[in-house]
């Protein structure tokens, strides 16, 4: 009991269990791998069919997140998320997900204050910050681009 | 300080009753519980109005096998995790009973039982009832993520328990024979862990600095006890706090368990270190414990009730998350 | 074809195993992660880097979100392309309004149709319990 603060915190980590780290790993590249590979197939699939190579990809996005919305709703991507790990994070299904969860989770706090500031809980700093980089990028890209560089 | 606390006049505890959710049904101790509903629910519209709902049974339960009606009771002492206390408030107003509202986190049911006891031993009180709960998806909603929210849990963390428990304290009248005989009230401990997934390790350190002042101040020894019960340490926080007291001199037995780690099916239910949440050692006690004693298995036991003192906003702020743990002995007369 | 779809699997995989890593060394939070990821993303995109990985993975760098950051810095360049410096403001959510408004809109819908279910509890394990 006479640990100070610093070496009960050492201890502490010491102790704790550590997150099996290779498991996690292996099973978030296999799970993250297969969204992307899947992506992949889309994205040749809607180009055979004549979509744009452009608005192909974008496409694939806009699939991905409705899969992951479904999922989020039925109750299916949290329990696949617990194995994935950022397997289903890092994809843009992840991201749905962010978006969506809190929305349902919310919907009993009403339309605006509940559903309406909740969607954006986790995913607005993604895009707050997502923003700010691009604008930070333009200015660097535009004076680069007045320099003739 | 005063030290430990004597109840001479041994308010005894009437009646108890446990209620749970479907985690809780499948765990370790699913037959121990009065009432367990598998969608978490309990007919509500919102998990906030299940966790009142539970607590508006758990006591009704309980008056009902004591056979008191609400006019009996002289106050009820209650909290749960949610913010302001609703979970108490919204599930015991239709009691219309005095009413004290806790808040000890984890610890609430240790902290409502021995106010309940110190109010029935001094006479203010006939009879005192000491309620709590948590609800899973009320908690995980407030302290951590959204439900349907992918993330993977830590190894060291836990699960908030969707359950409740009930007590109805009186001055000894036989009824189940079982009496809070002694109560030591817990300090803050901050032992500066930040880690929110880890709250097991935040607790230890309180839990050890309650049961060794205990040990030292009683004269009584760890052996003396069928079962010493911390309230939700979980196997980390635990297993910490094993070794935080054999660091002091104090060896515990095999009688040293927890709420958290006894709750659980920790080999199939896949919830790392256990339960957590102030309905995890109020149900457990209130349920498993008191059925125990019932059969007449245990005499003597400790309760000591964890709490982790901490809320969202202070999370964010990067505040260290300190423990507070109550201790309260059941003795069987 | 098969080719593409195993690269898109190989850098896919390894940018959600890198978060992985992460996530189980530092604690970081997944929200973080993925702030950390688009912010990434257009640092990438910046350098140059990032574009030449979509060539060769296509979806595998798309799908992640750091493909959301190079799509936003990929918006920005052209809008300042074309409009000059009025592109700044008006490029890096125009590159991303198909992925944010299915997002918002999707997102909005299945939460007027969908209840809150609690933690690892599935449609399919509800309608088990109604038996």
């Amino acid at each position: 009991m006479n640990l100070t603060n610093e070496e009960y915190g050492k201890y502490v980590k010491r102790h704790a269990l550590p997150s099996p780290v290779v498991k996690d790993t292996v099973k978030a590249f296999v799970i993250g791998g297969t969204i992307c590979a899947f992506g992949q197939a889309l994205q040749y699939l809607y180009v055979a069919v004549g979509m744009d190579k452009e608005i192909a990809p974008v496409m694939v996005s806009v699939t991905l997140i409705l899969i992951s919305v479904v999922m989020t709703g039925l109750g299916l991507y949290d329990s696949v998320a617990r194995h994935a790990g950022a397997g289903t994070l890092v994809p843009i299904t992840g991201f749905a997900n962010a978006v969506v969860s809190p929305a349902i989770d919310n919907k009993a706090e009403g339309l605006v204050l509940g559903i309406g500031v909740k969607l954006f809980s986790v995913a607005g700093p993604v895009i707050l910050f997502g923003t700010l980089s691009s604008v930070v990028y333009g200015i660097y890209y535009y004076v680069m681009k007045l320099m003739g560089v | 300080m005063a030290g430990v606390i004597k109840f001479g006049n041994k308010p005894e505890i009437l009646a108890s009753s446990a209620v749970g959710g479907d985690t809780e049904a499948k765990g370790n101790l699913g037959k121990y519980f009065d009432m367990t509903d598998p969608t978490d629910r309990f007919g509500k519209k919102t998990f906030e109005q299940a966790e009142s709902e539970m607590q508006r049974l758990a006591l009704n339960f309980a008056l009902k096998k004591s056979g008191l009606t609400p006019d009996d009771l002289d106050a009820v002492f209650a909290g749960d995790l949610m913010n302001q206390c609703t979970g108490s408030s919204y599930g015991l107003a239709e009691f219309g009973v005095p009413f004290f509202g806790l808040y000890g986190a984890c610890s609430t049911a240790a902290e409502g039982l021995m106010l309940a006891a110190m109010t029935v031993n001094c006479g203010y009180f006939e009879r005192a009832a000491s309620v709590s709960s948590s609800h899973n998806s009320a908690a995980e909603r407030q302290f951590r993520f959204p439900l349907g929210y992918g993330c993977q849990r830590p190894p060291t963390s836990q699960w908030t328990a969707t359950a409740s428990g009930a007590f109805i304290l009186g001055l000894c009248s036989g009824e189940t024979g079982v009496v809070l005989s002694e109560a030591l009230p817990g300090k803050i401990v901050d032992k500066g862990i930040t880690d929110q997934s880890n709250m097991g390790a935040a607790m230890a350190p309180a839990a050890a600095s309650t049961i060794h002042r205990y040990f030292s101040e009683s004269g009584m020894h760890p052996d003396d006890f069928d079962l010493i019960l911390t309230g939700d340490l979980g196997q980390e926080g635990h297993s910490i706090c094993r070794e935080l007291l054999l660091s002091q001199g104090l060896r515990m037995g095999e009688n040293f368990s927890d709420c958290g780690i006894l709750l659980y099916d920790s080999e199939v239910q896949d919830l790392h270190c256990g339960g957590s949440g102030c309905g995890c050692s109020a149900s457990v006690t209130a349920g498993y414990v008191m059925k125990k004693f019932a059969e007449g298995k245990i005499k003597n036991i400790l309760l000591i009730g964890t709490g982790a003192l901490m809320s969202p906003s202070s999370v964010l702020q990067g505040l260290a998350v300190s423990g507070i743990a109550h201790l309260v002995r059941f003795s069987k007369i | 074809m098969i080719i593409g779809i195993l690269k898109a699997f190989a850098v896919g995989g390894l940018l959600c195993a890198v978060a992985q890593v992460i996530i189980d060394k530092t604690k970081l939070t997944p929200a973080r992660i993925l702030v950390s990821y688009v912010c990434a993303g257009v640092f990438l995109t910046a350098l140059g880097l990032y574009r030449p990985l979509v060539e060769f993975a296509g979806a595998g760098a798309t799908v992640p979100l750091t493909g959301f950051g190079y799509s936003l810095a990929k918006g920005t360049a052209k809008a300042i392309d074309q409009y000059g410096a009025f592109g700044i403001i008006s490029g890096g959510l125009a590159g991303t309004a198909a992925g944010i408004t299915a997002a918002v809109v999707l997102g909005f819908t299945s939460a007027l149709v969908f209840p809150s279910r609690p933690k690892f509890k599935n449609f399919i394990s509800e309608s088990k319990k109604t038996k």
